[in-house]
């Protein structure tokens, strides 16, 4: 039992690290962490062994999803999304990556952090999301092309605002 | 270097640089890249996004855990703020929410039974599993007050079916307002997160055959029996939720009506 709880302490850093990227603004990222801690705690007797990071990163995953779903469904006046910023995104470093990330279409963007930051095999990505692997294949190939452009594309931009 | 005889495809790329290629083509990968500059480039620019992704978040592995993250504090009262937000973001969804079944509603002038049913069932679905903390109001640790006070209110035995062979647990439930009568509204969870929700409330028709809804992104199956309707939502993959309505089918057949 200890070491069930245990081994949710020991991934906090990392699922932090995942919603921040996932999310940008730093407090909806860690609203996502505890509500995935909480449920994870409430869920014990639901989790008959297996890998319990990957366990972890799909509850993350899912309340994203719901969380996008809720925010869509908020009537247009209230346009909360985009209005705070991303509070790091100040920081010079690294701010063009955070920017292009958030481009990307939801799955295409967890696809890529789960491979990329966090690691995971194509496999376990596959199983997080409950697609083939072909499809994360194929998120990930739009992802990075995504990215690449957005990247590729955001200089010349930058100098002619400034 | 010569060119290897299977072409590397984009795939392989991916997977080379992702650490996922068989080892028997890695030399493949590496003589194609030599030959093919525009690729070998792709898998620079793909690495050099790796970098910048680890270099922008990886410093969020050394911050401290803030104390409402500490598993300790998880089990203590909730933080007043979120709470508060909570309820925001459930009167917006309910707004939202309310006035699209309305609109629904009102676009058919004789709503069925089964189209009347399954909107308001997949109103408060929608409304109801984006709830983290507050999606019920008894709680399914209560399953035998909830199912006596559930079957008061709508006017018939309402019994919280068994899922957990199909891996799904009672969260709880509570009393919504349905199409003529009150229905009962119970709330199921898996281990990842999924949500299933079964409505139920007195119709007017008796019995009817299994019919299936969706959305873009939740589905529902729809059924009569003995007088009354029931709505099982849930992801839209059409199969799992027929096996979760196979049990519960079964179930309230046995215990009747």
């Amino acid at each position: 039992m200890d070491d069930f709880r245990d081994g949710v302490e020991a991934m906090i850093p990392a699922l932090r690290r995942y919603a921040r990227a996932l999310a940008r603004d730093p407090d909806i990222a860690d609203d996502l962490v505890q509500d995935t801690l909480v449920r994870a705690l409430r869920s014990e007797k639901l989790f008959l062994g297996g890998d319990l990071r990957s366990w972890l990163y799909t509850i993350l995953t899912n309340l994203n999803r719901n969380r996008r779903r809720a925010l869509a469904r908020r009537p247009p006046l209230m346009p909360l999304t985009d209005t705070g910023a991303d509070a790091s995104g100040t920081e010079a470093e690294g701010s063009d990556i955070a920017r292009a990330l958030a481009m990307l279409v939801e799955e295409q963007r967890a696809v890529l952090l789960l491979v990329v930051l966090e690691g995971l095999s194509y496999r376990e990505v596959a199983d997080i999301q409950g697609v083939p692997i072909g499809t994360v294949m194929s998120r990930l190939a739009r992802a990075r092309a995504a990215i690449r452009a957005s990247l590729d594309g955001e200089r010349p931009m930058l100098r002619r605002v400034k | 270097m010569t060119e290897p005889r299977i072409p590397v495809t984009e795939d392989e790329l991916h997977a080379y640089v992702d650490g996922e290629l068989p080892a028997e083509r890695q030399a493949d990968v590496d003589a194609w890249l030599a030959a093919h500059p525009a690729d070998a480039e792709r898998v620079a620019s793909w690495r050099a996004m790796a970098e910048a992704l680890h270099a922008r978040y990886d410093r969020v592995l050394d911050e401290p855990v803030p104390p409402r993250l500490q598993l300790d504090r998880l089990s203590a009262p909730l933080p007043r703020r979120w709470i508060g937000g909570a309820i925001a973001a459930t009167l917006a969804a309910f707004i939202v929410g309310g006035g699209a079944g309305w609109l629904a509603r009102g676009a058919a002038a004789t709503p069925s039974t089964f189209r009347s049913f399954t909107v308001d069932a997949l109103d408060a679905h929608r409304l109801y599993v984006v709830e983290v903390r507050h999606p019920v109001e008894v709680e399914g640790s209560e399953r035998a007050h909830l199912q006596q006070w559930l079957s008061k209110r709508v006017g018939y035995a309402v019994k919280a079916p068994e899922l957990e062979g199909t891996g799904l647990k009672l969260v709880g439930g509570r009393l919504l307002p349905g199409p003529d009568a009150p229905a009962a509204f119970l709330m199921y969870e898996g281990a990842s997160g999924e949500r299933f929700t079964l409505y139920s409330s007195r119709a007017k028709t008796d019995a009817t055959q299994m019919r299936y809804a969706s959305d873009q992104r939740d589905g529902a199956l729809f059924w009569a029996d003995r007088g009354v309707g029931y709505v099982l939502s849930g992801p839209t993959d059409k199969e799992r939720l027929s096996q979760v309505a196979k049990q519960v089918y079964d179930q309230t057949e046995k215990t009747g009506g």
